[in-house]
């Protein structure tokens, strides 16, 4: 950071967490909207109580960590092909 | 009379002029030419409108039907934001390449035989070309080389199985296809190969990233598009399609996640939206197939307003690696704005784009019962959400400050954005105007409380798993690096065994010289030693031997004579 540069929120110490836990208590929320409606479901999962939530939460994590792990057979360096 | 020019021919005709404009005479001028086609378009009825003869056939330069004047409209509208967001270039060789490559796209798209297509198909191919070498560097030769030996590859898979195809029916008309003959395999591979099916699919992330700034914009938008357009007309309900739309869905956003060139992450969100155009394509449904074409309308517009974002990243800081940006908020507001508006609309955020387009096929597909595609294509929007909607404006602006500070975006590309992004939203909030283009008549209701909460679930959670594999140090780090993908196939693979054959026949060739050299070494030697200056046959003999001889030979004669 430059002297003199106006300072943002989002540098300040402790505004990352305070944005990670508005998205918990936003996805709190969310999961909990779905005792509030009918469901109309076409597959028999989609009347889990929270299934899109779960879904998007485990496949995501699955996704990331395995992508992680096929760095290994992939990664080469920046300059393989040159 | 404007029934009388294809409406491709407007922008390549144009590119004809521009090199001998100059200023803001040619600024101006090239902008007309979108609106003019725009414009044409809005008075056209579906028809057929120029035909010519070719040898025995007739040529159909000029056909419009439900589902060519949608892609017309979108690719006009594609054209202007792109010239709009290259305004500040001077470059004449990247202003006709696009003109004519655009150009060209709209003319396949209104062609109504498979000689016509055939020929705007290269053309697309050809003129996109220098959209990569105006970069002008050996690196953006070569990429430049590789992309296009494919793309010429796929038109001529295209004509040979056209010909097949007009030996069988004699017609040259494009209508629904199939793969029942050879000639209906062979055009959808050729449509495979431009669609970046799997493992078809590596041109698109080998060029798409290495083009100039602006270029990228122009490449988003028309080849693959034309390429589900052409699937769309000629393999609607091809039930195989399923497959590889739901493969391609899934596969590239692993990809996504570990590439630190961000332009390459969003050319693998390119290839992975294509895969719900597919599987629309595949279940043929008039839903899915409405889905399909919407869904292309929003991805061209939201794709390029990405792609600009980043294009104006690179611009402005010189770099495209994830690992040496970040923090860019700060010096580039307008941007990174922007760049959230097509990130919300390709993950398909309520009131954006993308949700009114993508669950239409997710509907259509969960309407026929295929469960498992239903399910994939769910990963799939988990998925671009992830590497599009967050990885992308997440490292480029916001994650650790890379201490990057830059003036904002030029004007005419914030303006470009701008109309991009407020395209994004209109669609969103009102999508019954685009409704209304579809092929087919939309009986389809987007918001409803379920599908809007279960939107919303899907995406914050899959944010929160972002945030938490962030916050507790599990996700993997921007790193320098080139990941293996099927290029490998071709720059590595196949060069070693062409190399390694070459250097067989190498050694086989000097085996069979040396062989060669004894054998007649061998035979010299024998010739030698009989013939040679003391050998049996140079001796001199003595006048009794000879005598004997003559006797010997005389007795035989006498012999043969009695017999």
């Amino acid at each position: 950071m430059k002297q003199g540069e106006r300072k943002y929120w989002l540098d300040r110490p402790g505004s990352a967490g305070k944005v990670f836990w508005a998205l918990c208590v936003l996805c709190g929320l969310l999961f909990f909207a779905d005792a509030l409606y009918e469901k109309h479901p076409t597959f028999a999962v989609e009347a889990w109580f929270g299934f899109y939530a779960i879904f998007g939460f485990f496949f995501s994590v699955g996704l990331v960590l395995s992508a992680k792990e096929l760095r290994r057979l992939l990664m080469r360096k920046e300059d393989y092909y040159d | 009379m404007i029934e009388a020019v294809p409406p491709g021919l407007i922008l390549i005709a144009g590119a004809c002029v521009v090199p001998f404009l100059r200023g803001p005479l040619r600024a101006a001028f090239m902008l007309a030419l979108p609106l003019l086609g725009f414009w044409q378009l809005m008075q056209i009825t579906p028809g057929t409108y120029v035909e010519t003869r070719f040898f025995d056939y007739t040529l159909v330069l000029f056909q419009v039907d439900r589902l060519s004047l949608v892609f017309g409209y979108v690719f006009f509208l594609a054209v202007l934001i792109s010239l709009i967001y290259a305004m500040h270039i001077t470059d004449t060789v990247q202003q006709v390449a696009g003109l004519v490559y655009a150009g060209a796209a709209i003319c396949a798209v209104f062609a109504g035989d498979l000689i016509t297509l055939f020929a705007f198909w290269e053309l697309t191919a050809i003129a996109s070309v220098f959209l990569i070498w105006a970069v002008r560097t050996e690196r953006s030769f070569k990429v430049g080389m590789r992309y296009l030996i494919i793309q010429v590859g796929s038109g001529v898979l295209l004509l040979s199985g056209a010909v097949l195809i007009v030996a069988d029916t004699g017609s040259i008309a494009f209508g629904h296809i199939g793969i029942d003959s050879l000639g209906g395999k062979l055009i959808l591979a050729s449509f495979g190969i431009k669609a970046a099916f799997p493992l078809l699919h590596n041109w698109l992330q080998d060029s798409y990233p290495e083009a100039t700034v602006t270029g990228t914009v122009f490449l988003s938008a028309f080849t693959t598009k034309l390429a589900i357009y052409a699937l769309a007309r000629g393999y609607a309900g091809t039930e195989m399609l399923i497959l590889v739309g739901a493969a391609m869905t899934a596969f590239p956003i692993f990809y996504a996640v570990i590439e630190n060139d961000l332009r390459r992450v969003l050319a693998y969100s390119l290839n992975n939206q294509l895969g719900f155009m597919v599987v629309g394509i595949g279940i043929g449904t008039e839903l899915s197939l409405n889905g399909t074409v919407a869904h292309a309308v929003a991805h061209i517009i939201y794709k390029a307003l990405l792609f600009m974002s980043m294009g104006a990243v690179l611009y402005r800081t010189g770099t495209m690696k994830g690992s040496e940006l970040g923090g860019l908020y700060k010096s580039m507001p307008w941007t990174t704005g922007f760049c959230i508006v097509g990130a919300a609309a390709i993950s398909g955020f309520p009131l954006f784009s993308g949700f009114v387009t993508k669950s239409m096929i997710l509907s259509a597909a969960a309407e026929e019962g295929y469960w498992f595609t239903w399910a994939v294509l769910l990963f799939a929007s988990a998925g671009v959400f992830h590497h599009s909607g967050i990885k992308i404006p997440f490292f480029a602006f916001f994650a650790h400050d890379s201490g990057k500070r830059v003036k904002e975006a030029p004007a005419n590309m914030l303006l470009a954005m701008a109309l991009a992004a407020a395209l994004c939203i209109y669609i969103g909030v009102n999508p019954a105007p685009l409704y209304v283009i579809l092929p087919f008549a939309v009986d389809y209701t987007p918001y409803t409380v379920g599908h809007v909460i279960a939107s919303l679930q899907l995406l914050a959670f899959a944010a929160l798993a972002f945030a938490v594999l962030i916050r507790y140090g599990f996700y993997p780090l921007e790193t320098p690096s080139t990941n293996l993908d099927s290029d490998w196939i071709y720059r590595r693979l196949l060069p070693k065994w062409i190399a390694g054959l070459a250097r067989g026949l190498r050694d086989a060739g000097a085996e069979l010289d040396r062989w060669r050299e004894a054998s007649l070494r061998y035979l010299l030697g024998r010739v030698f030693h009989y013939h040679g200056p003391r050998s049996v046959m140079a001796r001199t003999w003595p006048v009794g031997g000879a005598a004997l001889w003559v006797m010997v030979l005389l007795g035989g004669y006498l012999v043969v004579y009695y017999l």
